[in-house]
């Protein structure tokens, strides 16, 4: 497929007209000497272009998506739709810094407050702030707090995070960007935390313990209050990656569970559409022991019921540009209303219920890593098919074929040939049906053909990629054109 | 595919005496799990290092791992050529695909890593 810039050729879309205001002087030194090489096509190439490209791309509006650890779910229109009224896209991030002006920003400042409430009230933690714009940023912006905490008592040896192998792969170098040392924690035979070797590492030089809950193995750790308490009494705190939130929704809140601090993935659990980089939201939640750390600056109601900007006490400061992806916020605010609290209920037992009928149709063909009953995602490994020398790989490839975008694969690391599914409350059992039939046929192709799965995928727009030379090579610009400028 | 002639670990390295100098590796096993290495963050020259302490990062098209010192020592000298060529890994893990080699060593600390028996049986176990 041609590059839009090679499709240039000469033609234009578009035309500014006359200009029929005064023109306005501009420094001679600051123009351009020559004019900037934006592509130009005709309107319709440009529509043409853009739908073909759409339709090469796969997604959650035309496929199944079940990509275990990033809850590709649907989300409903609406939020969109909301987001992108005038009032809110039109409204200029920094008015914020401008006291004179924040009155014009009240009804902004409203949904952030009344959005901070609602994720509170969700996650039983006291305080929430919008501010981080992605899951990991929020997770930095939570251990930055536990080292501002720790630093504030006095605790200047308390410079270890414990991780255990099943939580999420950034979590590790979230606590080591803020300057700790981390400490991993093995699982148990049933995939959740491995409470003796936890007891052994839980030192009073820790600050802070780090859980995925569910974790990446999909099951919810059952020792949670237990674990709390080991931590607690050590003088640590315990965050909660809420990554997989939608598994619990309205069933039990990390607060209540003994979290000290959270972050939310706003474009997983609320509203967003996810993947391809963003925008996300990751919002941080927080027990009454941080809340005097939170980043700054927090939108709070004044007695009359208007909103202004304060800093916390010990504000570990000012973690992103204004406050936050405001419109990511305006998705999640509809997307809660939407739902309303039973709402919010369902999702998580659908989110469960879809996970476990995916795990007790697959889990003959593809042995699940751990034999239980599984929370929102499920993992199943395709090792015993290495005889074939079929690899979850081929599987991830072949699935494509069928129409489907494949599961996670080779994660959790714990698991060998993992495959892991994260069907999500949104689909139907139908579709649910079509994966699974499509994922048995594999299995049988696997033994008796495993060649058919070896070459695929072959109706993508490419099949099989170079995956080394991608990752030791890669190089996505356009070679520019010999033009002087 | 294991040598007699070297130690193993249980986060699979192997190491081995040459010329009076110990050196690490990963195991087949290893880079087999691994699948096509991509990148290979090895140590600095002159670091004295813990036994069990991560010291190098190796990259795969799966996964990105941590490479752990075998026995408590001194980093010496490491395989400059994995910078360009980290593939040699996956196809020579005993010979070419070497990551980095220690002196002063922890003898004792050697003297208990697995031998390649003890290392076939613990992979069966897992």
């Amino acid at each position: 497929m041609e590059l839009i810039y090679e499709k240039c050729r000469g033609r234009k879309a578009f035309d500014f007209g006359l200009l029929d205001v005064p023109e306005a002087s501009f420094p001679e030194m600051l123009k351009r000497k020559l004019p900037p090489e934006l592509p130009e096509v005709s309107e319709l190439d440009v529509v043409r272009h853009f739908t073909h490209l759409s339709r090469r791309n796969i997604g959650i509006d035309t496929n199944f998506y079940p990509l275990g650890s990033c809850t590709m779910k649907y989300n409903p229109k609406i939020a969109d739709l909301v987001s992108n009224y005038p009032g809110f896209t039109s409204s200029h991030p920094n008015l914020y810094y401008i006291e004179s002006l924040i009155a014009n920003l009240s009804g902004a400042m409203q949904i952030v407050y009344e959005l901070e409430n609602m994720l509170s009230e969700i996650s039983g933690m006291k305080e929430v702030s919008l501010q981080p714009m992605a899951g990991a940023h929020g997770e930095l912006a939570g251990v930055l707090m536990v080292s501002a905490y720790h630093k504030h008592h006095g605790n200047f040896h308390k410079r270890i995070v414990l991780i255990p192998d099943s939580a999420h792969g950034t979590n590790p170098a979230s606590a080591a960007i803020a300057g700790f040392e981390v400490r991993e924690i093995s699982s148990n035979s049933r995939g959740t935390l491995d409470i003796s070797e936890f007891k052994r590492e839980m030192t009073e030089e820790v600050a802070c313990v780090m859980l995925t809950c569910p974790n990446t193995h999909g099951l919810f750790e059952d020792s949670i209050l237990e674990i709390a308490d080991i931590a607690h009494s050590k003088g640590a705190l315990l965050y909660y990656d809420g990554a997989n939130l939608n598994a619990i929704l309205g069933q039990c809140r990390p607060g209540d569970l003994g979290f000290d601090v959270m972050h939310f993935n706003l474009h997983k659990t609320f509203g967003t559409p996810h993947g391809m980089g963003g925008p996300g939201a990751g919002p941080v939640g927080v027990g009454e022991k941080l809340i005097k750390f939170l980043p700054g600056p927090r939108v709070v109601m004044k007695e009359d019921g208007s909103f202004s900007l304060v800093y916390p006490e010990h504000s570990i400061g000012k973690i992103a540009p204004f406050l936050g992806h405001f419109l990511v916020a305006v998705r999640a605010y509809v997307y809660i209303l939407m739902q309303g609290g039973e709402g919010l209920k369902s999702i998580s037992r659908y989110a469960v219920l879809n996970a476990n009928y995916v795990l007790a149709r697959l889990k003959e063909f593809f042995p699940p890593a751990y034999d239980r009953l599984c929370m929102h995602e499920c993992v199943l490994s395709t090792e015993k098919y290495l005889e074939h020398n079929v690899k979850a790989l081929d599987f991830s490839k072949a699935i494509l074929d069928k129409g489907f975008h494949a599961p996670t694969v080779y994660f959790p690391l714990t698991v060998k040939e993992a495959l892991m599914i994260e069907p999500t409350e949104t689909e139907t059992k139908e579709t649910l049906d079509q994966f699974c039939d499509a994922m048995i046929e594999l299995a049988n192709l696997a033994v008796h053909s495993p060649q058919t799965l070896k070459e695929a995928p072959k109706t993508t727009p490419v099949g099989r990629l170079d995956e080394v030379k991608a990752a030791k090579e890669l190089n996505v610009c356009k070679q520019a054109t010999n033009r002087d400028v | 595919m294991y040598p007699e002639d070297v130690r193993y670990t249980e986060t699979h390295e192997w190491i081995g005496e040459e010329d009076g100098l110990y050196v690490v590796g990963l195991t087949e096993y290893a880079q087999e799990q691994l699948g096509d290495v991509t990148y290979v963050e090895l140590p600095e020259v002159g670091r004295h290092v813990r036994q069990k302490e991560p010291v190098a990062l190796v990259e795969s098209v799966k996964a990105a791992e941590d490479m752990y010192a075998p026995v408590t020592g001194v980093i010496v000298e490491v395989n400059e050529a994995l910078e360009g060529e980290p593939e040699l890994i996956n196809f020579d893990p005993y010979g070419r695909g070497w990551c980095f080699k220690m002196d002063d060593i922890d003898l004792a600390q050697f003297k208990r890593l697995m031998t390649r028996e003890a290392y076939e049986k613990y992979l069966k176990s897992l």
